[in-house]
């Protein structure tokens, strides 16, 4: 009994955190397949998936069977080796990044000091997966998705990372969990309207969901990247989408909403009625929204989001050093 | 019918035609031989030595005709009722069409078996080339001049000119079909594109085009559509349409189904236009017969067929938005047009392709509570519209994606044979029902939408506005249905009325020849032309005498509106080629028939 030491059970401790997290969101993930499909069906006039399990709950599973027997077929002309490693680029580093969310005071992977870097890390790494699949399978449309996310990673990537900054500056932390605390009296959302707006922008283009679908545009492209892909291969990008939309949800809640914090309810609850609240926009969003153009979505990104984070960062660089103690 | 009188006389005597005496003025007294017809244009017969010098005067003299409506041949070989006719072994028509005067005038060129070569008229007209292209796949009529007369509708490794009268028309007339590998590897090289053969180069001092097929199955093509991008980025450089993969040989089934039974086959020309598509074969048929249909009839048609516009324009709508992304509109609108298949099931029995309009009528009488069902609709309706207007229309995303995208002038869309809704969006007021009445839409009180950019948005907006419109024609046909029979009382109305059936032994006998044999039209030529869903379609036939066709020649408005692609996309982007797609509004069915 000498190997547990309080070290090794502080680590034993933390993989009990880190597994539960990561089926957590898997498991969250998953369902979410089915949540969107039912809500799509509610604001569509229609039913959506109804008939496996009660309210069709049991879909997922389907789902995960039939993806399991789908022939994993890799196309002759693909470069194999980038193609196999394009899905798992898109699990991995959406999975990663949920290391640095703080999800109650108590849960949580890891408290990184450049929590929000690294973030920004993993968001440039999940690109090259769309780049890889794309430009691995050997197909013209697969190759144009690919085409349009490298064009519009440049346009959003920019002032993504501008638009945290006035956050940054406010709670005066990269920290997570700082920047929680920071919004103990007053969620971001209100000084950083700006920020949480242009964030939100970044984060539905990071997911490359509707309306900014279009490095897979069904009508255009017939799924762009993604096109060769099948078997789980296929179900990797597919639930690496609903990851990103969690994962986008859980940090605009932690950075712009207030995380955990709220009145009568735990912690936990109200962080993912917080969540929920957001995928539900997601999902809105998507049933709401026509496809633009991409090149207007690179435009609108370097004309208007750019020019506006720059805007919120030195307004709320000016407000905290008119309102910080002289001489500080 | 009715227009007939008004615009060329009772008396089938043409000579006195402004139009002949100008081309006789021009070209000498005997350079024309008019053929009188019932087709209400005056239809003459040149030599092929004139014909395109005779195009060319047409399309540039005052009050020209603008565009080349349709192109198609005839083989005359087995022929018998050509009275007034120039002998010919193959006949190559030219169906032109003026919007200033209101007029069209047919050119018919006759051809010796021996010598079938036309000069190819695409220097007058440039949505020539599709047709002459049709013509040498159907006919083996050679072009002279044209630069890729290569088949069109049927695969390039195919053997005969199936239009021909030699050609078998049933399949056990044929050997057995066999596909051996060899045979299956030559089918798939020929469809392989090859860039030099359109005359394509595959790159530009330092840039290399892609050259991507979308199609034929591709979501975006609405049915099985190839088109074939030269693309530098996502930029089109140019583009091949590429069709026939629906060619069923409507035409050719025409020629062994009687007048009768031929009827369900044109449901499925324009299939989301259902008894839409009857009426101008029916027209046509009728004025072979020379049936006057009572009011009711017309009145029925005229209800039903807006019925069917309107749930072709609602398919439009949702898909036309789904193509820009957009992904809920489709379902909203399919739901509508279940309450419209209620009424239509209700009324005729079927939903879709109710085959329901006759030689002489309609199959039966309104069941009673149709009114009470067409209201339900009627008032159901324009809160929809509204939404769809709201919600859509008028939605930042929507509008960026389609204004000034895919924009044609009037000029270009005559010149490419544009009609119906894609040319009123430029915004030229040219809609048959109010231009040239037919099935008495001259009753009725209703306004023709225009557009003013002739671009992607304009199309879209045009076609919810005709909805409104056609909601008020049914309006009035609801109002205002006269009383009546709905069946000519006419020897010729098919199927005859059973109540006359059983009189005496000649009328059961007449009865049963007529629904067994079916009817017999006298030999003529008619053309009927309405404002279909998707613009203008008619039904070319000729009879000759006989309980079948002997040429039936269907013009469909997708079949130009797909060959014009390639003018309007050069230089656009491929998501714009989408929306263009989107806002045409063609099925493969009506291109291919």
């Amino acid at each position: 009994m000498s190997m547990l030491t309080p070290a090794a059970l502080e680590a034993l401790d933390a993989m009990r955190h880190v597994l539960a997290i990561l089926l957590g969101v898997m498991v969250m993930a998953a369902i979410l397949t089915v949540v969107e499909r039912r809500l799509l069906g509610l604001w569509q006039d229609r039913y959506g998936p109804n008939r496996v399990g009660p309210f069709g709950s049991l879909q997922v599973v389907a789902d995960l069977i039939k993806m399991l027997f789908k022939e994993d077929w890799i196309p002759p002309f693909a470069d194999r080796f980038l193609f196999v490693l394009a899905p798992a680029i898109a699990m991995a580093s959406l999975l990663l990044s949920f290391m640095i969310v703080p999800f109650t005071p108590a849960w949580g992977v890891a408290d990184l000091h450049v929590g929000i870097l690294f973030f920004f890390a993993m968001a440039g790494i999940s690109v090259y997966a769309v780049l890889f699949g794309g430009w691995a399978s050997g197909n013209k449309y697969a190759l144009l998705g690919a085409m349009r996310v490298s064009a519009q990673t440049l346009s959003y990537e920019v002032f993504m990372g501008l638009s945290l900054m006035g956050v940054v500056a406010m709670a005066g932390s990269f920290n997570m969990r700082d920047i929680v605390a920071a919004q103990q009296n007053l969620w971001f959302i209100v000084p950083q309207f700006l920020g949480f707006c242009t964030f939100l922008f970044a984060g539905v283009a990071v997911t490359h969901r509707a309306p900014f679908d279009q490095p897979e545009a069904e009508q255009e492209l017939a799924d762009g990247y993604h096109i060769e892909y099948s078997s789980l291969k296929f179900g990797m990008f597919f639930l690496g989408e609903y990851l990103g939309m969690l994962l986008v949800s859980m940090l605009i809640v932690t950075l712009f909403l207030g995380g955990w914090h709220g009145p009568w309810l735990p912690p936990f609850l109200w962080f993912a009625i917080k969540t929920a609240a957001l995928l539900v926009l997601f999902i809105l969003l998507r049933a709401a929204l026509p496809r633009p153009r991409y090149d207007r979505v690179m435009q609108f990104g370097w004309k208007v989001c750019l020019p506006l984070t720059l805007i919120n960062l030195l307004l709320t660089g000016a407000a905290i050093l008119l309102i910080a103690p002289a001489g500080n | 019918m009715k227009q007939a009188s008004s615009t060329c006389g009772t008396s089938r005597d043409i000579s006195s035609d402004p139009i002949i005496v100008a081309l006789r003025q021009r070209f000498g007294e005997t350079a024309v031989r008019e053929q009188a017809t019932l087709t209400k244009m005056p239809v003459v017969w040149v030599a092929r030595t004139h014909l395109q010098e005779m195009l060319a005067f047409l399309r540039d003299m005052p009050e020209p005709f603008e565009m080349l409506y349709d192109l198609s041949a005839i083989d005359e070989r087995l022929r018998e009722h050509r009275r007034e006719q120039p002998e010919a072994d193959f006949t190559v028509f030219y169906h032109l069409l003026s919007v200033s005067r209101n007029r069209d005038v047919m050119l018919k060129v006759g051809l010796a078996e021996t010598d079938l070569e036309v000069p190819s008229c695409i220097g007058v007209y440039p949505n020539a080339d599709w047709y002459e292209r049709e013509v040498w796949d159907m006919f083996g009529i050679d072009f002279r001049g044209h630069p890729r007369l290569k088949r069109i509708l049927m695969p390039p490794t195919w053997h005969g000119h199936p239009l021909r009268k030699d050609y078998p028309a049933r399949a056990t007339e044929f050997d057995p079909y066999t596909l051996t590998v060899a045979g299956q590897e030559q089918a798939q090289q020929a469809l392989k594109f090859d860039p030099e053969a359109w005359g394509m180069r595959r790159e530009r001092e330092d840039v290399e085009f892609m050259f991507l097929n979308l199609g034929p199955n591709h979501p975006s093509t609405h049915g099985v559509f190839r088109l074939v991008l030269q693309l530098d980025g996502e930029t089109i450089i140019d583009c091949v349409p590429d069709i026939g993969y629906h060619h069923r040989g409507a035409e050719k089934m025409a020629e062994r189904q009687t007048w009768h039974s031929y009827i369900p086959y044109t449901d499925r020309i324009d299939y989301t236009g259902g008894v839409m598509n009857n009426l101008p074969y029916v027209l046509a048929a009728e004025a072979l017969a020379g049936i006057e249909v009572p009011q009711r009839v017309e009145t029925i048609r005229v209800m039903m067929a807006e019925l069917f516009r309107i749930t072709s324009h609602l398919l439009f709508l949702g898909t036309y938005l789904q193509d820009l992304g957009a992904l809920t509109p489709v379902f909203y609108t399919f739901s509508d047009r279940q309450r419209a298949y209620r009424v239509i099931e209700a009324i005729t029995g079927f939903r879709m392709h109710p085959a329901w309009y006759r030689i002489g009528g309609v199959a039966q009488d309104l069941p009673r509570g149709w009114d009470r069902l067409m209201q339900e609709f009627l008032d159901w309706m324009p809160a929809r519209l509204r939404e769809y207007e709201r919600a859509m229309m008028e939605n930042a995303i929507v509008r960026d994606r389609t204004r000034h995208i895919a924009a044609y002038t009037t000029r270009e869309a005559l010149a490419w044979g544009v009609t119906g809704p894609c040319l009123r969006a430029t915004g030229l007021d040219f809609d048959l029902r109010k231009k040239r009445p037919y099935s008495g839409y001259q009753h009725f009180d209703f306004e023709v939408p225009l557009g003013a950019n002739g671009d992607a948005f304009d199309r879209g907006q045009l076609r919810l506005e005709e909805m409104r419109q056609s909601l008020r024609i049914i309006q009035q046909c609801v109002d205002h249905m006269p009383a009546g029979d709905y069946k000519a009382d006419h020897p010729l109305t098919t199927p005859p009325p059973r109540e006359r059936m059983l009189e005496h032994i000649e009328t059961l006998i007449t009865h049963f020849l007529q629904v067994s044999w079916g009817p017999v039209l006298p030999p003529d030529e008619s053309l009927a032309m309405i404002e279909a869903t998707k613009g203008i379609n008619s039904y070319y036939l000729t009879s000759d005498g006989s309980t079948m066709s002997y040429r039936t020649r269907i013009r469909t408005p997708s079949f130009p509106h797909l060959q014009q692609i390639p003018a309007v996309m050069r230089g656009g982007f491929v998501p714009d080629l989408i929306a263009h797609l989107g806002s045409i509004d063609f099925v493969m069915a009506d291109v291919d028939r």
